[in-house]
């Protein structure tokens, strides 16, 4: 089947058979290795995704469902060579270590983020309770997005003055 | 992983959808969320050779209040239920049981009539709906049915939806006094289906005496279970504790566990009193709660 498929802003498209999840046609026609697949079952989040900015485990939706629907990996988050504020949180707060379940954890916390720039505690282990990371322990995954909190508010109140 | 090579359709309107289901018959099976659908394919336990995706029926969508009772799309999501500012204060048991499902990510695709659908008896809608006293309401080749959730399950798996049927809806009366309500599941890991889940819904009348009472059961039986001798006791009462005490009791009766390395028949019966008689004693002090808001 021949779908389209708007991946990180750019319009896509590729022939696919019905049983192709999105998570591989991702990886393996669009080669943006950026989005990882941990357990394949549906339990781990490394493939999470945003389709039309909600996340989705990517493992466990098949491609021509997205047919038509913007798609943002992890690749999405990086702007003119510049990481975003979540990208420096986890570089800065060390909200990695093997790196496995970062992408994942990137992309739900991104569309955390959008929702909810001032979430507490609370809100962000609650939102990341999908997604696990068998290195870090959570702290420094959570210390990261609060680090991007406060930059990601700036960078929306500079966007509306620019735009008023 | 990949699942079995299939057929797909995603036909735009419900009239084409069950001609789909007529014209493959058994081979087909519907699409939603895909979150059970998909990983039991992917596990090559379920290979079916053409799928339905429902996901492009404008009219499955979203949900409103007709009248008496609330409808409630079938492609709505676990996440819709459990976040909507409108929905969550009125139908309190609606976001409980949405917020315990499974993870953010789960719930942002898998959808109320999907869960229904798939009856597992472990699952969490199924005893909530039982509680609130759903209905569904299914399209298929002779027509509309409407099936109380009572009547929807009957067996492990299996409901009694005809193969060329699909959920369009979900009814739930509208509460009329002051509602309050409880979900509560033991499960091995967050995010877990139940090893023992209970929903509890309770309605009051202006003399704070219970007018509706809710008691489903999950994960205790071939499908999920109403506690009905429970709630006939609670009903024209005030909640006290001896009360609460005495239908923990009848609950604990209704259940019918088996016995599996979850636990034992007897260890899983003596959650659901532990957890009626905790879930109404919350449903009280909430009960108390808003009277004194409203006073
Ligand atoms: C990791 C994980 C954890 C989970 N934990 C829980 C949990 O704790 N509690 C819980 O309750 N659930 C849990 N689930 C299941 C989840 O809630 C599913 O979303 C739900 O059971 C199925 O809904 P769906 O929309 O994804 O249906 P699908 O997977 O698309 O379909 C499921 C079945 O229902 C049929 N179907 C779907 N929609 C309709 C319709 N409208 N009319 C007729 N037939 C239909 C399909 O043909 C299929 O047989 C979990 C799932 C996962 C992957
Ligand atoms: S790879 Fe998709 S949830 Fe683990
Ligand atoms: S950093 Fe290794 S799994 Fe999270």
């Amino acid at each position: 089947m021949r779908i389209a498929v708007t991946i990180n802003g750019k319009p896509m498209s590729a022939d696919v058979e019905p049983r192709t999840l999105l998570a591989y046609l991702i990886r393996d026609e669009f080669n943006l290795t950026g989005t990882h697949v941990g357990c394949d079952t549906t339990s781990c989040g490394a493939c999470t995704v945003l389709m039309d900015g909600t996340p989705v485990k990517s493992c466990t939706v098949l491609a021509v469902q997205a047919d038509g629907t913007e798609v943002m990996t992890v690749e999405g988050l990086e702007h003119n060579g510049q990481l975003h504020p979540l990208q420096q949180g986890f570089w800065e707060s060390h909200g990695l270590q093997c790196g496995f379940c970062t992408p994942g954890m990137l992309m739900t916390t991104y569309a955390l983020l959008q929702r909810n720039p001032d979430p507490s505690e609370t809100t962000i282990r609650r939102a990341i309770s999908g997604n696990l990371c068998r290195c870090t322990g959570y702290q420094n995954i959570v210390t990261a997005v609060q680090y991007a909190a406060p930059l990601v508010r700036e960078a929306r109140t500079l966007t509306t003055e620019v735009g008023e | 992983m990949f699942p079995n090579a299939f057929e797909y359709v995603a036909p735009a309107s419900l009239e084409e959808a069950v001609q789909a289901l007529v014209r493959y018959g058994d081979d087909a099976k519907v699409l939603a969320g895909g979150q059970s659908l998909l990983p039991i394919m992917k596990l090559r336990v379920a290979a079916p050779a053409v799928l339905v995706d429902i996901n492009r029926i404008p009219e499955l969508a979203g949900f409103r209040e007709d009248g008496q009772e609330l409808w409630v799309g079938a492609l709505t999501r676990h996440a819709t239920l459990e976040w909507d500012q409108d929905l969550v204060p009125r139908y309190p048991l609606l976001g409980e049981t949405a917020g315990s499902i499974a993870d953010p990510l789960v719930r942002n695709r898998g959808t109320i009539a999907g869960s229904l659908a798939h009856a597992d008896p472990a699952a969490d809608w199924g005893a909530a709906l039982l509680a609130l006293r759903g209905a569904v309401t299914v399209r298929g080749s002779r027509g509309d049915r409407r099936i109380a959730i009572d009547d929807l399950f009957l067996d492990v798996l299996t409901t009694n939806l005809e193969p060329d049927e699909i959920i369009t809806g979900v009814h739930v009366p509208r509460p009329t006094g002051h509602v309050a309500a409880a979900s509560l599941k033991l499960e091995r890991k967050v995010g877990d289906f139940a090893v023992v889940g209970v929903a509890l819904h309770v309605e009051t009348g202006a003399s704070g005496a219970i007018a509706q009472a809710g008691i489903g059961l999950a994960a205790v039986g071939p499908t999920s279970l109403r506690a009905r001798e429970a709630e006939t006791l609670l009903v024209g009462q005030q909640l006290t504790p001896g009360l609460i005490r005495e239908a923990a009791d009848l609950a604990a009766k209704a259940a019918d566990p088996a016995s599996d390395q979850r636990g034992s028949a007897d260890y899983k019966r003596d959650i659901v009193r532990v957890f009626v008689e905790r879930g109404l004693g919350a449903v009280r002090d909430r009960l108390t709660g808003i009277r004194a808001e409203s006073a």
